[in-house]
C-alpha cells in the first residue's frame, strides 16, 4: 500500500513540499506539479533538504510544467524523473491513493 | 450500501485567512451522513482552527469554531491534531477547544474526539486512508 | 479505473482547472473513466458562461464544456460555495429571486454529497488546488 503526493506550490514560497516529505512513508511517491517543480531543482538553498528527506521516495516532476517555466531537465536534482501526464495518470493508478498537498 | 471507506480530511490551513477552513468543514458535516468512517487531520497551520477563545466580532466574520463541537453529534470521534505542528507555533492541548462524542459501545459514555498524536502516528493514519480530501 | 476529481480553486487565478483538466484528458486517452469532476472552493467559478477570454488564450469553461459532452463526464458545482459566489443556474436564479443565471452547458448544480458518492464510487480521488 503506498501514497502518490502532490505538491504544487515552490518550496522557496511554502512548507508544503517539506510538510509532504515529512509525512511520507518509504515506498510512496511525491510528484511535483505546477509551482512544485522548482522543489525539483538541483543547486538551491532546499536542494540538500528535499534530497535528504526524499531518499525512501520516489520523486518526479511533471515535464510539462517544467518545459513551460524554462527548466531544463539537467537542472534537477539526481534521480529526479520528469513525467508528461500520461505519466501522471500511471502514477495516481499505480498507488492506492492520491493526497495533495495545497 | 456500498462498503465502507476510510475517508480522510486533511487541514493543514489557519481559519479566517481564507475560506477552505469553514468550507473543508461542511464536507464533513454533510459526510457525516454517508456512514463513512471518518476522520480529520490538522497539520502545519491546520492547527489554529482548533484555539479555544475565537471572537470574530472585529472582523466581520461569523465564527465557525463552535461547529467543531457540533462533530462529537455526528460521530465524528477522530481529530487528529500533530503535536509537533502544536510545538512549533508554541501551542499546547490546553490552547484547543473541546469535542466530545458520545460513545455508544460504552454506556454513551463521553470520550474526547481531538487527539493530540506524533507526526509519525499523523503520517500513519494518511497512509491507512482511502479516500484523502485536502483543502 | 475510476478516478475522481476535485478542482478547489478557480478559471485563470490559479492552475488548478488547467492542469485538472489536462489530467482527465490524460485518463480519459489511457483508458481510464472519469465519472465525475467536483468543482468547489472558488473551483465553481470555473462553470461560468460568461467568461470572455482574449482570443489567444485557451477558454477553459469551453474545454470543461467540450469534455463534458465528448466523453459524459459529469461536472458538479457544489451548491453552497456557489451560492456564495454568485454561481447560479435557472432553477438557482428563480428560487432566489435573482435576475440572472450563469451557469454554462455541461456544468450542474448540486450538493456536497456528491463530492463524498465520488469518493465512495471510484478507485482515486484526485485534488487540484491551491
Amino acid at each position: 500500500m503506498s501514497t502518490l503526493h502532490t505538491v504544487n506550490k515552490s518550496p522557496f514560497a511554502t512548507q508544503a513540499l517539506i510538510s509532504c516529505l515529512n509525512h511520507a512513508k518509504s515506498g510512496d511517491a511525491v510528484l511535483m506539479i505546477e509551482d512544485g517543480v522548482y522543489g525539483g531543482l538541483g543547486g538551491t538553498g532546499m536542494t540538500e533538504i528535499v534530497t535528504e528527506l526524499g531518499k525512501s521516495v520516489s520523486l518526479y516532476v511533471l515535464a510539462p510544467d517544467l518545459a513551460a517555466r524554462g527548466i531544463d531537465t539537467n537542472r534537477l536534482i539526481d534521480g529526479i524523473e520528469g513525467v508528461d501526464y500520461a505519466g501522471f495518470v500511471d502514477l495516481v493508478a499505480k498507488h492506492d491513493r492520491t493526497q495533495s498537498w495545497l | 450500501m456500498s462498503d465502507v471507506k476510510k475517508f480522510l480530511y486533511v487541514n493543514r490551513r489557519a481559519p479566517y485567512g481564507t475560506i477552505y477552513a469553514l468550507e473543508s468543514l461542511e464536507v464533513v458535516l454533510i459526510g457525516a451522513a454517508f456512514e463513512q468512517d471518518v476522520a480529520l487531520a490538522f497539520v502545519d497551520d491546520g492547527v489554529f482552527q482548533l484555539t479555544k477563545g475565537q471572537n470574530t466580532d472585529g472582523i466581520g466574520v461569523k465564527n465557525f469554531s463552535p461547529t467543531f463541537r457540533a462533530l462529537g453529534d455526528y460521530d465524528v470521534q477522530k481529530l487528529f491534531v500533530e503535536r509537533e505542528s502544536l510545538e512549533e507555533r508554541g501551542l499546547s492541548e490546553d490552547d484547543l477547544i473541546e469535542v466530545v462524542y458520545e460513545d455508544e459501545d460504552d454506556d454513551w459514555e463521553e470520550k474526547p474526539a481531538i487527539h493530540v498524536v506524533s507526526r509519525a502516528e499523523i503520517s500513519d493514519v494518511m497512509a491507512g486512508a482511502d479516500v484523502v480530501l485536502s483543502f | 479505473m475510476k478516478i475522481g476529481i476535485l478542482v478547489s480553486e478557480g478559471p485563470y487565478t490559479h492552475q488548478a482547472a488547467d492542469s485538472a483538466y489536462k489530467f482527465v484528458s490524460a485518463a480519459l486517452a489511457a483508458g481510464h473513466e472519469v465519472p465525475r469532476v467536483f468543482f468547489y472552493h472558488d473551483g465553481v467559478n470555473v462553470a461560468t458562461r460568461l467568461s470572455v477570454p482574449p482570443q489567444d488564450e485557451r477558454h477553459i469553461q469551453q474545454q470543461w464544456t467540450a469534455l463534458a459532452k465528448e466523453h459524459g463526464v459529469d461536472l458538479v458545482v457544489c451548491i453552497a460555495a456557489a451560492q456564495r459566489r454568485g454561481m447560479l443556474d435557472a432553477n438557482e436564479a428563480e428560487r432566489q429571486g435573482k435576475d440572472a443565471n450563469n451557469i454554462a452547458d455541461g456544468f450542474r448544480i448540486s450538493g456536497l454529497g456528491q463530492l463524498i458518492e465520488m469518493g465512495i464510487q471510484t478507485d482515486r480521488l484526485v485534488t487540484f488546488g491551491d
